[in-house]
């Protein structure tokens, strides 16, 4: 049995909170300005310069990549074998509070989401998904979600005659929709199957995978490549201005579903694609 | 070609803009988001005067982060316009001359920005540390309680930003994928 202590969880939480949002990972980075070689419309080519001038100004100075620096969304896989002194929920809450609070980090959680909607001032409470897993590690996963492309997320639960064209529609569809609103060049999750639950997770799982890497089973791997160039011939572009970048990556991912169902989510993030992590 | 343009943008500043035009805006704006402008229009609703006059003013969609010891300001892209859509059209019809976003705007809005003459500026959604680095004094003038969501009176200096829809109700997110796909030859 491992222990970890609530001081260790909350000092490495603030730490994620902050360096996420100020420094894009590698993958993200890479992508942007593969992007930037490859894209053939002048304006689009200047939004993505900008882009790559933006996030290396953010990381040079510690700043915030951008201004929406998120819902803190917490991942967290936690071995069996691991005792944590304390309260785990509340250590998490508490790296979020001061991560937030030291890192110059705009405090954008409301407490009351339709009556009231008034700031709670320390970003918190997070968004925590726990796991529990085999061993005796504890991974935890910060990834601020800014919400002017979380607002362009859908879910839908497709019949399974709707095959394979009702999910490429359905992701096209979700897509067009969001158009310049998600900050394009986006970065897609798109989960297939399990319930009405689990298939937006599954979604957000997928948009948290590194770029370049592929669903095991070559079929989703496929589609994971035909839905990536049919967005980037939407003409969409970077920042919606026009152009062959629409989405830097559109990654899937599978679980098995209901003899009566076909889930299908779609989660969009912006080129801000945050996440950070750690194993104790 | 790159304009400069300086505030307060009068309506012959506005009609000479046309969609797709890249501009340098110089000189004060103001921000405001989703809870500055419900109660901006509350305040309208009730006979009452607002913080500042909108006439021949420009409003920025963005709530910043928190400055740290010793700089103006944070970061600050701008927010996604279309909440605004509902509030936009009032302010409009005061004169308000020019919006700062990002995102599609809803058709009251175009044409309320035709009728009052109006234009609507894309800033580049998540640049918000490149954008604030154009930024050179910033003041909280109304709803401190609001937080990020406060009113702030701003001197920007060469912020950049493209002429997204213009006062003739061209809109260069219609337009500038159409003209990609043309050139182009995507079949989508």
């Amino acid at each position: 049995m491992k222990e970890i202590c609530q001081e260790t969880i909350i000092k490495e939480v603030k730490r994620l909170c902050m360096e996420a949002n100020y420094v894009l990972p590698m993958d993200v980075q890479k992508a942007l300005q593969d992007a930037y070689t490859k894209e053939d419309s002048l304006i689009g080519q200047q939004t993505l310069e900008v882009l790559n001038k933006n996030a290396s100004i953010a990381s040079c100075t510690s700043s915030p990549i951008c201004q929406d620096t998120g819902m803190a969304c917490v991942f967290v896989e936690i071995g069996q074998d691991v005792h944590v002194q304390g309260s785990l929920n509340e250590a998490i809450h508490e790296g979020v509070r001061q991560g937030y609070q030291e890192g110059y980090l705009r405090k954008s959680v409301v407490d009351d989401p339709m009556f009231d909607r008034i700031n709670t001032k320390d970003n918190t409470p997070a968004i925590i998904h726990y796991e529990i897993v085999e061993g005796d590690q504890l991974k935890i996963i910060v990834a601020p979600k800014g919400f002017g492309s979380e607002n362009m997320s859908q879910v839908k639960m497709l019949k399974p005659s709707d095959g394979v064209q009702g999910v490429k529609d359905f992701v096209l569809k979700v897509v067009n929709d969001a158009g310049p609103n998600a900050c394009p060049p986006m970065v897609i999750g798109v989960g297939i199957g399990g319930s009405f639950d689990r298939v937006t997770l599954l979604a957000k799982k997928a948009m948290l995978r590194e770029i370049g890497t592929h669903h095991p089973d070559q079929r989703y791997q496929a589609l994971e490549e035909e839905l990536l160039e049919k967005i980037n011939q939407t003409g969409i572009g970077p920042a919606g201005y026009g152009g062959k970048t629409t989405a830097l990556s559109l990654n899937i991912e599978t679980y098995p579903t209901h003899i009566a169902g076909m889930p299908v989510a779609v989660s969009i993030c912006c080129h801000v694609a945050r996440h950070k992590e750690v194993i104790l | 070609m790159i304009k400069s343009i300086t505030t307060p943008l009068n309506q012959d500043d506005v009609l000479a803009l046309k969609a797709g035009d890249q501009v340098l805006l110089s000189g004060v704006i103001y921000t405001g988001r989703d809870a500055a402008h419900k109660r901006l229009v509350a305040l309208l609703e009730a006979g009452k005067e607002l913080p500042f006059d909108v006439y021949n003013q420009v409003i920025y969609y963005v709530g910043p982060t928190p400055a740290k010891p010793g700089a103006v300001f944070g970061s600050g892209g701008p927010t996604t316009s279309g909440r605004m859509d509902a509030y936009a059209p009032t302010l409009l019809s005061l004169g308000l001359r020019g919006m700062i976003g990002k995102g599609y705007r809803s058709e009251a809005v175009k044409k309320a920005m035709q009728e009052y003459t109006g234009v609507y500026f894309g800033a580049i959604g998540g640049a918000g540390a490149y954008i604030g680095q154009c930024i050179q004094t910033c003041e909280v003038i109304a709803f401190d309680d609001l937080g990020p969501e406060a009113i702030r009176k701003l001197t920007v200096k060469d912020l950049p930003l493209t002429v997204v829809i213009d006062s003739y109700g061209n809109d260069l997110y219609e337009q500038g994928r159409a003209q990609y796909l043309k050139e182009h030859q995507h079949a989508n």
